[in-house]
């Protein structure tokens, strides 16, 4: 007289498990659609039609090397005052400090994470992995536009690149690739998730 | 004795105990596996307070003095862990076992071989996790909460210990839920309908409900961790499109109906004492159910008032405080009840009494910190200091502990067939209840006044209240000595207890004699 009841709880049981992997996609599409996280989309975006003159928005860019990651990378100016809708241009410096060739990869994140979704760029150094060889510096141009959209209580952003340093999973993609390849290979890293850096 | 049909055990091959270390290990009986969890989860009581001791000694004076502060985050996380699934939650599946076939007149629970293993892979769990203590590199140092990156990027090679204890543990909470569910669905005696349950009954059932609602997500959480930490997936990991901000709401989601899993049986075991030495019946049982199952249904919904400072939308913020402030309605509710209870009563104060007397008085208290702290504004500054540390062990120690102690010292008697020593129960009561308040309240001011916690040294302002804190925890271990002493004196002897051991008492299992005889209730008894 048991069984049946048990095997409603037994399934329960397995259900909920498959519920906490459910929720890694679930907590992606809430975030993308929200703009929670300040996870940023890593997609080429269209030029902005119209210019929002009445109110300017203060961006400002931070880095930060995750740990062991031997990159250092500088936006040359520390913010931009911009228009929503106008396209701005940042330079950045990009520099391998260590003595052997590594591959970089930035990971942009927006806060507050609500404005996440009102940043777009045109053109970003984190579109792609980068190689970059022993010592090596390089420029890099930022093109992106804020969204004449953006919530007006919104006044100052902040633009933060995370580098990690993925030379050990970037063997599998060597190559050239067009930045559309990249922007498949990152959802399928993000569905079908796989070894980031490794840090001692 | 009582004379009445159920204590008439014809005699058959499995009428007695078998004796020696076989019966222990082979026992199907819940009468043996209750006693089992008990004295288990009591071991681990005294092993995650001996860790306490270490972390108070440090902390008794600022600086470094005894321990590095990679020990020191071993003690706070193994602490932690120990008291949750070892001491805590042990305890309550411990009182389950014993008395809720007893009180809803079954034989046994329904899966008595389930039994054996739920059981008996705890103590595996255990080893294997205290053990990670003694090797190279240490145990886990993350934290109980174990977030992401700490137990991925920076955790040491022995995580893989961590996971596979904890994944024991679930398993045996899963098995234990699954036991209580089926016993209480299937084998209520005729005439037990649902509004008549103990609420210890109902109080258990709702929380067999929750385990197996959260403690599988808990095994995705730390199955996560390992995957990230060994086999290359980045769930948990930026770089690879994961985030670490979603291993907090995965942890939560399991961790905040947690703690009302180590909470609902604790109202159920107050529902029951204080009707019994107020000698009336409790006022508003079925206000009581619908609130237990409200408390149980609104845990789902407030997880993220742990991460108000992760950096939430104000839409978030809002809908979480508000969702939390509304969980302490069922809650008031409650303590209302029982105060309603006591009202006019002829209350009587045994100790059984004084425990949950203590406990509606303190336990009220930390809902109190909590709703501070469900204030979302004001937990940014007092998210990670020594509030919110005062809090938990409120709700926590002068809680859920406080009520397994007056379960222990209610059901002794039925258990043991002795009454247990009045004189050092005394003691252990008043010595507990004033350094216990010695030892958390000052913890309030030092976390207002910024104290973080989880950290081995202190600003020097902090030095006195710290002192004091050490001090109140000492005297607090100390006096569970005493507790311990009581229980074995008791199991050795002492005068003999009668069937109905507290006269206002009430239920099913004041009707089989004392000590409760192996088998209880093998033909069902008739309720009305
Ligand atoms: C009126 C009811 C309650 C409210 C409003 C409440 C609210 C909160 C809030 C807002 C926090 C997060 C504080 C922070 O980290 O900044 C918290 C932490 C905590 N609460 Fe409660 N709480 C309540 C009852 C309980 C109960 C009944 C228990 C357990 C029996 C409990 C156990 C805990 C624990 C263990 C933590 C800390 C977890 C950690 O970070 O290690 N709370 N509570
Ligand atoms: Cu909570």
């Amino acid at each position: 007289m048991h069984k049946a009841l048990i095997q409603k709880l037994v399934l329960t049981v397995l259900g909920m498990f498959a519920f906490a992997f459910a929720l890694v996609p679930l907590y992606d599409v809430f975030c993308d659609i929200t703009g929670l996280n300040g996870k940023v989309d890593l997609v080429v975006a269209e030029q902005s039609t119209s210019v929002d003159d009445s109110r300017q928005v203060e961006v400002s860019f931070t880095t930060h090397a995750k740990s062991s990651a031997p990159f250092q990378v500088k936006a040359q100016q520390y913010s931009v005052s911009v228009q929503p809708g106008k396209l701005s241009e940042v330079r950045f410096v990009a520099h391998n400090l260590s003595d052997t060739a590594r591959v970089m990869q930035a990971i942009p994140s927006v806060s507050p994470g609500q404005a996440a979704k009102y940043l777009h760029k045109l053109a970003c150094f984190c579109f792609d992995q980068q190689p970059l060889d022993a010592n090596q510096s390089m420029e890099f141009v930022l093109r992106f536009y804020v969204d004449t959209e953006l919530p007006k209580d919104v006044q100052e952003l902040t633009l933060s690149y995370t580098l990690y340093d993925i030379t050990e999973s970037e063997t599998a993609y060597s190559g050239e690739q067009t930045q559309s390849q990249f922007v498949s290979q990152y959802y399928l890293i993000q569905t079908n998730p796989v070894r980031g850096p490794q840090n001692g | 004795m009582s004379t009445t049909a159920q204590d008439q055990t014809v005699s058959h091959e499995h009428h007695g105990a078998p004796s020696g270390l076989k019966r222990w290990l082979f026992t199907t009986n819940h009468k043996d596996i209750g006693s089992l969890y008990l004295l288990f989860s009591l071991l681990m009581f005294l092993t995650g307070g001996a860790m306490a001791m270490v972390i108070r000694a440090e902390l008794f004076q600022p600086g470094m003095q005894l321990v590095d502060p990679h020990f020191f985050n071993q003690m706070t996380t193994v602490h932690g862990l120990v008291m949750v699934f070892g001491a805590v939650m042990p305890a309550f599946t411990g009182l389950a076992n014993w008395m809720i076939p007893m009180m809803i007149g079954a034989p046994d629970m329904a899966l008595p071989r389930m039994n054996n293993w739920s059981f008996w892979i705890l103590p595996f769990a255990f080893a294997i996790l205290l053990a990670s203590l003694f090797m190279e590199g240490g145990g886990p140092a993350f934290g109980w909460t174990f977030y992401a990156p700490l137990s991925t990027t920076y955790s040491n090679d022995n995580t893989a210990l961590f996971v596979f204890a904890v994944h024991i543990m679930g398993v045996s909470s899963i098995m234990g839920a699954i036991n209580v569910i089926v016993t209480i669905v299937n084998m209520r005696a005729p005439g037990m309908t649902w509004m008549k349950l103990p609420l210890f009954v109902w109080t258990w059932l709702i929380t067999a409900f929750l385990l197996i609602a959260v403690m599988p997500v808990l095994a995705g959480a730390v199955t996560m961790v390992l995957t990230d930490k060994y086999f290359g997936t980045s769930f948990f990991d930026a770089a690879g499109g994961g985030d670490p901000v979603m291993f907090q709401h995965i942890f939560w989601f399991f961790g905040h109906p947690e703690v009302y899993i180590m909470i609902l049986p604790a109202f159920g075991i107050i529902s029951t004492i204080v009707p019994t030495f107020s000698r009336k019946k409790l006022f508003g049982y079925a206000s009581m159910v619908y609130a237990t199952s409200s408390i149980a249904l609104l845990s789902f919904v407030v997880w993220a008032h742990h991460m108000f400072t992760t950096g939430m939308p104000l839409a978030g913020e809002l809908f979480f405080m508000y969702a939390t402030m509304l969980i302490s309605v069922p809650t008031g509710v409650k303590v209302f009840n029982w105060v309603a209870t006591m009202w006019r009563g002829s209350i009587s104060f045994e100790i059984p009494m004084m425990f949950a007397i203590a406990f509606i008085v303190l336990f009220t208290l930390g809902g109190f910190s909590g709703l501070m702290l469900a204030i979302t504004p004001a937990d940014f500054q007092y998210h990670d200091t020594y509030f919110v540390v005062a809090h938990f062990h409120y709700v926590l120690v002068t809680g859920a502990v406080f009520s397994i102690m007056a379960a222990a010292y209610y059901w002794l008697p039925k258990w043991t067939g002795n009454m247990f020593n009045e004189t050092l129960a005394q003691w252990h009561f008043w010595l507990s209840l004033v350094s216990v308040n010695v030892l958390f309240f000052p913890m309030h001011f030092v976390g207002l006044a910024g104290m973080p916690r989880r950290i081995p040294d202190y600003a020097l302002q902090f030095a006195d209240f710290n002192a004091i804190i050490s001090v109140g925890g000492f005297a607090f271990g100390l006096s569970q000595l005493l507790f311990v002493a009581v229980v074995f004196k008791c199991v050795a002897g002492g005068k003999p207890a009668e069937d109905k051991v507290w006269d206002g008492a009430e239920g099913l299992e004041w009707q089989v004699a004392s000590p409760a005889p192996y088998h209880t209730f093998s033909t069902p008894p008739k309720v009305d």
